[in-house]
């Protein structure tokens, strides 16, 4: 026993040595003329996630082979590494660190979700290196000040909300709301805008119902609503959870109206509510009318190309916004890119690109216009988002 | 509260807690047989209520056969997990046996994940999607069917239990496996006919209440824990008592959402339910010790 702990006391000692030797000798990679750029992506493509990190993938791949067609970036070929982190934190974690030390990429796009984003801010911010952020919750990139090396596209739950209000204050004139949300980190922060910025629309909030994550059953919540004035029910949750309110508010047969998070906007929400999803409206990026958006729109033209390249490559009708996200976040880090030179160490590449992410203004994007600052990593201007219904199963733009 | 709202809370709160009875019942089955607590039950709900989905929507098959076919192969995954995972590890002990069901749930909902995907599904209602208004509460007909079921499974295994040679060797085992081995019960079929009986259970289960409630590869661990409050309510002791207290912890749950006074909020719904729980626990443990004392 003895013997054996004095080997592996000795070969922990040449290992370490080793690693020692390896990290010190090192000379710092060069960005060279005409090397390849790497950039890392974590996606969910497996997993409780896998129907937002399918899209991102097929969107980041359509993108780097359409770059690099057109002669990639200032004669750099671009290489997205892509891993999937299985829609677990500590494996986008791992994965996070092995993009950064034996990949040695520029910066990293993604993970799909908000709680993976959270849970590898430390590991970025500690190595240094530009992260663009797939995932919707604003905590991500506030505050700012700690926030440095962090950037995201998706909307936040304070834009839809927003988008949600104005439509209630100043189309639908209610101003007595029931709120109804989850207790998971997703409804409880939207609760907290939801509560907070009621009374600047002029709304008050009657009724405030919470369900555990994963309930099947809100008709206790919903009846308690039903015996108050609310003009219309706010419900902040999962596209099951809010399929499962939909279902519930037609059981007991309540006549108001349901507003829903930009979280249902997908398929599963139509099919599992059935006809209890007629008639629930929610706010969601403009992709899925772009066809009748005005010529005036800036965004129209992306849109179209992005959709139509989309679908040409993956089929008719499988575009979805979740897709528009890694394509706004890849984008801007290729702008970044291409302002920065050769014959730069990779950690002066690395503050060059975050620079660059902070520095673009007006950029065009599948999701919004975004000009960011150093005070705003998300720089989405207002008018991203806008409200749909559901009519006959089919997601109608309320124009 | 208004009396309509008041029929509303017991209404909803009976169909929550039919479902919590289904499970629970698997639950009191197996304990009373092996001592065992199957962490894997919640697994048989979930295998019935994906199962009809897939048979009743991807298959040619009409939905009585299908949602049949879903049960009886949840009763034969059920027998197969005693086979492979309980009676291998028979000489271990009770504890031990309760560790191999969680690893089995495990499993369960991984093969799932793997087969299913990780969407949720919705299977055809039994009939249509109407509610009913019944003294100005509303009930949607496929609670109705939840209730009826649990009814009628209810009083079927009471009569099986009571009046059958295999169910009251099964009652025997419950009483005192040793003396039901020594006059010549085979218990290990038994436990065997045990565990495939609770898999039936949470299969029904699964397949009744999935078109309501939504059904995908992992609801399976919330139910498994609400169906073990239930029989813990119940005592483990008999069928009749895992129901009463499926039921009992329906209605709680549903009327802490609706009383909305002081610190009973709709947010500690489930606390209550564990408080509940907590008392009955304390309760009978000390009625125990008295026991062992006296």
């Amino acid at each position: 026993m003895k013997k054996y702990m004095k080997w592996s006391a000795t070969l922990t000692l040449m290992l370490a040595l080793v690693a020692v030797g390896v990290t010190a000798c090192a000379p710092e990679t060069i960005i060279e003329e005409g090397s390849i750029y790497y950039v890392g992506a974590l996606f969910s493509t497996t997993g409780a996630a896998s129907n937002l990190g399918v899209p991102e993938e097929n969107t980041v791949n359509m993108m780097v082979d359409q770059i690099n067609d057109a002669g990639g970036i200032n004669g750099h070929t671009l290489e997205v590494i892509v891993y999937n982190d299985e829609t677990n934190t500590e494996k986008c974690v791992t994965l996070a660190s092995k993009l950064i030390e034996q990949d040695e990429v520029l910066a990293i796009i993604g993970p799909t979700t908000s709680g993976n984003s959270l849970a590898i801010i430390d590991t970025v911010t500690t190595a240094e290196i530009p992260l663009v952020s797939c995932a919707a919750t604003i905590g991500i990139v506030q505050p700012v000040e700690d926030r440095y090396w962090i950037f995201k596209t998706p909307q936040s739950d304070k834009e839809a909300i927003t988008e949600i209000y104005t439509y209630l204050e100043e189309k639908a004139n209610i101003t007595k709301i029931a709120l109804i949300t989850a207790t998971s980190g997703y409804g409880t922060t939207g609760r907290g805008i939801l509560i907070a910025d009621a009374p600047d629309y002029g709304l008050t909030v009657v009724d405030d119902k919470t369900f555990a994550e994963g309930d099947t059953s809100m008709q206790s919540q919903l009846t308690h609503i039903g015996g108050t004035d609310a003009e219309a029910v706010v419900c902040w949750a999962t596209d099951k959870e809010s399929a499962a309110v939909a279902k519930d508010m037609q059981t007991l047969q309540m006549a108001i109206p349901l507003y829903c998070s930009h979280g249902i906007a997908n398929q599963a929400f139509i099919d599992a509510a059935g006809d209890a999803a007629n008639g629930v409206i929610f706010p969601a990026g403009k992709l899925l009318i772009v066809d009748e958006l005005p010529d005036s729109d800036p965004q129209k033209e992306v849109l179209i190309e992005y959709r139509d390249d989309y679908e040409a490559l993956y089929g008719n009708g499988t575009i979805n916004t979740f897709g528009g996200h890694a394509y706004d976040s890849l984008k801007m880090v290729v702008m970044a890119l291409e302002g920065i030179d050769n014959g730069i160490t990779l950690s002066e590449a690395r503050a060059a690109v975050r620079d660059g992410l902070e520095g673009i203004t007006n950029f065009v994007g599948v999701s919004g216009v975004f000009t960011m600052s150093p005070t705003n990593h998300l720089g989405m201007a207002p008018g991203s988002l806008v409200m749909y219904e559901i009519v006959d199963g089919e997601w109608t733009w309320l124009k | 509260m208004s009396a309509d709202q008041f029929l509303q809370y017991l209404v909803s709160g009976l169909t929550q807690g039919s479902i919590y009875a289904l499970i629970g019942l698997g639950f009191t089955i197996i304990y009373a047989v092996t001592r065992i607590i199957n962490f894997a039950q919640g697994e048989f709900v979930m295998i019935g209520g994906m199962l009809s989905f897939t048979l009743a929507c991807s298959t040619g098959i009409p939905l009585v056969p299908a949602l049949l076919l879903s049960v009886f192969i949840a009763a034969a995954v059920g027998a197969i997990m005693y086979l492979l995972a309980i009676r291998t590890a028979r000489k271990a002990s009770v504890i031990s046996l309760i560790i191999i069901t969680i690893g089995v749930a495990i499993f369960i909902r991984g093969i799932a994940a793997v087969l299913w995907g990780v969407d949720f599904v919705r299977p055809p209602y039994f009939t249509g999607d109407e509610s009913i208004s019944f003294l100005g509460a509303y009930i949607h007909p496929q609670a109705l069917w939840i209730i009826g079921t649990t009814l009628v499974v209810t009083i079927l295994l009471h009569l099986f239990l009571t009046r059958t040679m295999v169910g009251k060797a099964l009652k025997a085992c419950a009483i005192n496996p040793r003396a039901s081995g020594l006059v010549g019960i085979n218990t290990r079929a038994m436990a065997l006919i045990a565990f495939a009986i609770a898999a039936a259970l949470g299969g029904i289960g699964g397949v009744v209440m999935a078109p309501l409630t939504l059904t995908s590869y992992n609801v399976g661990v919330m139910l498994g824990l609400k169906g073990f409050v239930a029989a813990s309510i119940g005592g483990f002791k008999s069928p009749v008592a895992a129901v009463i207290g499926g039921i009992m912890l329906g209605i709680i749950e549903s009327l802490a959402v609706g009383l909305d006074w002081g610190p009973f909020t709709s947010a500690y719904k489930d606390v209550i339910a564990l408080v509940v729980l907590l008392l009955i626990l304390l309760i009978r443990s000390g009625r125990l010790a008295a026991e062992e004392a006296g």
